[in-house]
């Protein structure tokens, strides 16, 4: 009745996307429990039982039954993929044979223990994204996971235990997985425990007391209970939105979170996305790069929460702006955001006040009509330093004794001055030291500059001299103001030049971008665009770039573009081909084959990859989150130019078929023409005499010569045109419904004179069904059987034609009483001008080659053979389509 | 009918086909003008009115094709289509477009004599017959009596409708598209395989040897011809 309760299109585009995305995909079936020894594993073996009874192909990948004896009983008898030893550092690890299950690639594949982390050096670092790659081949999988290992519940599980969890899966890697509950009541797992039934390994032996008491699990259990329903309304929500009945988004909320470096942020990203699920809310985690550069750690800490946001589903934005409100603020409105999620501040008030007003209550005052959601800042296990202060204080010795320096040389220049002007006016010279300085150097140093050119001052030429002592007010009030007014002004151009500099960044980017751009939209083609593409990406990344494109020899997915400026070694090849197959970024910095020594992006445009962009860096620190937003922007850039050019390429090349197919036709058109229009005239002349009548024997003779003659220069016009129609690649295919019959009639007729020396015999067995084939190629493929069979074979003998509907094709046979095959190679007979030995004159060797290419057109295949009483028999075999219902009447 | 020789237009672009055709027409007592392009044609046409046009669909100018849409809008003269061999789609849409019948080059005398003379008769024949002679078959149309050698045979209703298409039509050549919108109706143009059922019915039914029809001939990839009646 209203807009809302409408289906929107883009949700059902969506929909039905997923749902043919889910039908491609394999689909995922995690046995959840709240804790271990509940019967997972168990669960997953009998409903695997359940679907190997029934007849599907189910192996098993992973299993870890830790020696349980009705676990192992229940595997046994499932065919099981044999693990793959590793050695590492001396120890010997079994890991789950990921290659090997993709080349064996089963219907449905059981991968115990979703949260494993997998050994150094495998290709994934965590268990679930094998499983992923083993979706995205196709397999269902079956797995087990504890609520304890879910990211988004992980802390609430830490909460409630106290033990930290460090294997963890983000939840986006169970989306469209469907849930089983493996459930247990506290008391009965305890029970379990007790009868020493549960697995623990030696270390958790003594965290087990106090992991499995009796509050603990029944929390975890509610846990797991929540979530699976959740789950289970969340599908529920999915199909409503989908077929328009109750109401999509409850709220028309849009949640707003902001992450920083702060180690705060990740529990910040974890609330926000469980409200986000509590309201049914799209949600996006802003991250506002200000003018401050970060540190490594820090660097690497705020790649983390964004990924973590990434994972949990969240949309993620980057923007710049010195002043964090007002970036916050101006994203919120930009994205329509009605609640944005902050940490409360662990900073001191100082900083504070000195920054005009709390971060948070300049937020709350500007923040108009959105809410503002304060949240507590957990997670401060590893530093709870504000990392501000860290930054601003962090002590640069060179740069401070080169200020020192200066303001030591000013100091050296006061003194001459001192001899000729007031004490005052040297305190100008201290300030225009301060003011150049804080050109060059940055806030801190800037500051102990202002500082210490104030003592100097204070020190050396405010008299009493060389005390630091003031005694006349007029004095004190100079000198207050000096130390303020270099301050203010001091931090105010180091500010400033800060800005520029990043505005400078920025700029930097955007032109980066748009000279891709521009050179990209500039490059005539393909050779010249993948130069620019190597250049401009080594040139702005500073890097060594190779570019890698899909083999069309298909021996290799991709291989490396000889421009490249990184010549691959073969693991890194196999590094991008892994990263083309999969469409998804792999290397260092990413979560596939971390340890390869470059990056690999995928050039994805639409549904398919183009090639790989691999990127080995020269600098040792990984990217800031800017320049991974810029190479991004790159790669979405190069891989629509990618995808333009291939779809000119393939329509230049479409059109030029066209093209030269017309043409072909047209040449083959008047040569017919041409060819014809004197046969034509031979014809009638020979049938115009005839008719004319008063002709003797003799004469009459000489017409009936004259007409075969013309039928047969005819027949060789006709084979020679198809033959070069064949060779272009121009028969146009015509099926239609026909009564062989017919065909053989035509055939028989077209042949005329050379059959009246044999006796021809047809054999159709009664109600011979209408068949569907093309009448021009199968009329001449008959005219080909029969006029060879004519004349290979002496005058007198039989030539039978047979014809058969079978199951599913149609068998031709010509057969004859003559000399048989010659010796040799019976394909090549087939073979063009291939001329039998007995063959009288009259033959071109070209008609056989004509009914293999037309036989083939019509994806049949011919052969011949020798008969057992002699002669040879030809068997053509083309595939019988189903006669529709023809309907019935009543008589 | 013998009083007047009739006039027949020959529309061709060889001028070697057009001396061999009028010598022959001249010696079968035909009057002969001819045109070596579709405008030429179309004018000639229009200026003397022909019994008959044989029309060359390969014509410089502008297809034959266009000629005999252009002639078909004022003009129900018989057209014969002169075409190759392996130009199926051509010769049907001419003869869906209107044409009477065709010829395939290399054509034989005898055969465009008899296809012109069933042209003829069939445009000067005013009022229909009630009962067609084919062999031994006689399909009376007033009565809807098939009998073949005096012996009553028994059709289907589409049966009928089939052969009485045909038998109204004998001589000429009638498309797969023509003949299944007609009995079996609008919609039904590609249901080929209707056709090629009940032909091989009728066959089966009124054909003494249904291996080699002598009342109902197939044109291959085009459609079919009744035996021409009265020759």
């Amino acid at each position: 009745m209203t807009e809302r309760d409408r289906p929107n299109p883009d949700a059902l585009l969506a929909a039905l996307q997923r749902d043919e995305a889910r039908q491609q995909r394999g689909r995922l079936k995690v046995f959840l429990g709240m804790c271990a020894g509940v019967g997972k594993t168990y669960a997953m073996l009998e409903a695997a039982r359940r679907e190997f009874a029934a007849g599907r192909d189910v192996v098993i990948g992973y299993l870890e039954t830790h020696g349980r004896k009705e676990t192992d009983a229940l595997a046994e008898g499932l065919p099981t993929i044999p693990r793959r030893q590793i050695e590492y550092r001396g120890i010997q690890l079994s890991e789950f044979d990921l290659d090997a299950a993709l080349a064996r690639k089963p219907k449905l594949i059981l991968v115990d223990e979703f949260a494993h982390s997998n050994a150094p050096e495998s290709r994934h670092p965590k268990r679930y994204q094998d499983v992923l790659e083993l979706l995205n081949a196709g397999m269902d999988v079956f797995t087990t996971l504890n609520i304890q290992h879910l990211e988004s519940r992980a802390e609430a599980v830490a909460q409630i235990t106290g033990v930290t969890i460090h294997e963890t899966v983000p939840d986006t890697a169970l989306t469209d997985a469907e849930f089983e509950l493996v459930d247990l009541p506290p008391d009965d797992l305890r029970a379990r425990l007790a009868a020493g039934k549960v697995y623990l390994p030696e270390r958790a032996a003594t965290a087990q007391d106090r992991f499995f008491r009796a509050g603990n699990l029944s929390a975890l259990r509610e846990l797991a209970l929540r979530f699976t329903a959740e789950h289970v309304g969340q599908d529920v929500l999915a199909e409503r939105r989908a077929h328009g009945t109750g109401t999509p988004w409850k709220s028309g909320q849009r949640l707003l979170v902001a992450v920083s470096a702060s180690p705060t942020s990740a529990s910040l990203v974890r609330w926000t996305r469980r409200l986000a699920g509590e309201l049914h809310a799209a949600w996006l985690a802003v991250y506002v790069e200000s003018t401050r550069t970060l540190s490594d750690e820090d660097q690497a800490r705020l790649a983390k929460h964004l990924a973590l946001a990434r994972e949990l589903g969240a949309e993620i934005i980057t923007t710049t702006d010195d002043d964090v409100v007002r970036g916050i603020l101006r994203m919120a409105r930009e994205q329509n955001a009605t609640q944005i999620v902050v940490g409360k501040p662990a900073a001191g008030r100082v900083t504070e006040l000195f920054r005009g007003g709390s971060v948070l209550n300049r937020l709350i005052r500007e923040s108009g009509q959105i809410d503002v959601h304060v949240v507590r800042a957990e997670g401060e296990k590893f530093s709870s330093r504000p990392i501000r202060q860290e930054n601003f204080w962090k002590i640069d010795f060179r740069t401070y004794t080169s200020v020192a320096g200066v303001v030591a040389g000013v100091t050296g220049l006061n003194a001459v001055l001192d001899q000729f002007v007031g004490f005052y006016a040297l305190a100008l010279t201290y300030l225009l030291a301060v003011v150049v300085l804080a050109l060059f150097v940055g806030r801190g140093p800037v500051f102990f500059a202002a500082t210490l050119s104030a003592l100097l001052w204070n020190f050396f030429f405010l008299p009493p001299r060389y005390t630091f002592y003031i005694t006349n007010f007029q004095d004190g009030m100079m000198f207050a103001m000096y130390f303020i007014v270099a301050l203010v002004l001091g931090q105010l151009t180091a500010r400033i030049r800060a800005q520029q500099t990043a505005e400078r960044q920025r700029e930097q980017r955007a032109t980066a971008l748009y000279l891709l751009t521009r050179e990209l939209a500039e490059s005539p083609d393909l050779a010249q665009l993948l130069a620019v593409v190597i250049q401009q990406v080594g040139k702005t990344f500073s890097a060594d770039v190779a570019l890698s494109l899909p083999d069309e020899s298909q021996a290799a997915p991709v291989t490396n573009y000889f421009a490249s400026t990184w010549a691959l070694s073969d693991k890194e090849q196999t590094v991008a081909a892994w990263a083309f197959q999969q469409r998804q970024a792999a290397g260092r910095g990413t979560d596939n084959l971390p340890a390869s020594e470059g990056l690999h992006l995928p050039l994805v445009a639409g549904a398919r990859a183009t090639g790989v962009l691999s990127l080995r860096f020269h600098d040792a620190p990984p990217l800031s989150p800017a320049q991974r937003d810029l190479l991004d922007a790159f790669i979405r850039q190069i891989a629509l130019v990618f995808d333009r050019e291939r779809l000119r390429d393939t329509e230049t090349q479409a059109k030029f078929l066209a093209e030269s197919e017309r043409m072909g036709t047209m040449l083959l058109n008047s040569v017919s023409h041409e060819l014809r229009t004197p046969l034509a005239a031979i014809s009638s002349v020979a049938s115009g005499l005839r008719a004319a009548g008063e002709l003797n024997s003799a004469q009459k003779t000489l017409t009936v010569e004259l007409d075969e003659a013309t039928r047969r220069l005819n027949r060789l016009v006709q084979n020679l045109l198809d033959l070069s129609r064949l060779e272009a690649g121009h028969l146009r295919m015509n099926a239609d419904w026909h009564d062989l019959r017919d065909l053989v009639r035509a055939a028989v007729q077209n042949l005329g004179g050379i059959l009246n020396r044999h006796e021809i015999k047809i054999d159709f067995p009664p109600d011979f069904p209408p068949v569907k084939l093309d009448a021009v190629l199968t009329e001449q493929i008959l005219v080909n059987l029969l006029g060879n069979a004519a004349i290979h074979t002496s005058a007198g003998t039989n030539i039978e034609f047979f014809a058969r509907a079978e199951a599913d094709q149609l068998v031709l046979r010509v057969a004859d009483n003559g000399p048989g095959l010659p010796a040799g190679d019976a394909a090549r007979l087939f073979d063009r001008f291939q001329r039998g030995p007995a063959a009288v004159a009259g033959g071109t060797g070209i008609g056989l080659s004509l009914v293999k290419g037309f036989t083939e057109a019509q994806n049949g295949s011919v052969s011949a053979e020798n008969r057992a009483g002699g002669g040879a028999v030809f068997t053509v075999k083309l595939p019988l389509t189903k006669l529709p219902p023809v309907p019935e009447e009543k008589e | 009918m013998n009083a007047e020789k009739p006039w027949v237009l020959i529309v061709d672009d060889e001028p070697q086909i057009r001396r061999l055709l009028t010598v022959t027409l001249e010696a079968n007592n035909y009057h002969v003008l001819s045109a070596a392009g579709g405008r030429e044609g179309l004018v000639l046409a229009a200026q003397h009115r022909p019994a008959l046009v044989i029309l060359d669909i390969g014509l410089p100018d502008f297809s034959g094709q266009e000629v005999l849409r252009r002639l078909r809008e004022w003009s129900h003269t018989p057209v014969i289509i002169l075409s190759v061999q392996d130009d199926e789609k051509g010769k049907v849409t001419a003869l869906d477009a209107g044409a009477d019948d065709y010829v395939t080059k290399p054509f034989n005398t005898d055969e465009l004599l008899a296809r012109l003379r069933v042209a003829l008769r069939r445009s000067t024949k005013t009022e229909e017959a009630a009962v067609v002679t084919a062999k031994n078959l006689v399909v009376d149309l007033a009565t809807r009596c098939v009998t073949v050698g005096g012996k009553e045979v028994k059709l289907s209703k589409i049966e009928y409708d089939l052969l009485r298409l045909l038998a109204r039509h004998a001589g000429k050549v009638l498309t797969h598209r023509q003949i299944l919108q007609e009995v079996w109706g609008v919609g039904h143009e590609n249901d080929t395989h209707y056709l090629r059922v009940y032909i091989a019915h009728l066959r089966e039914k009124l054909e003494s040897n249904p291996e080699s029809p002598e009342l109902i001939f197939t044109e291959l990839g085009v459609g079919y011809r009744f035996m021409a009646t009265d020759t």
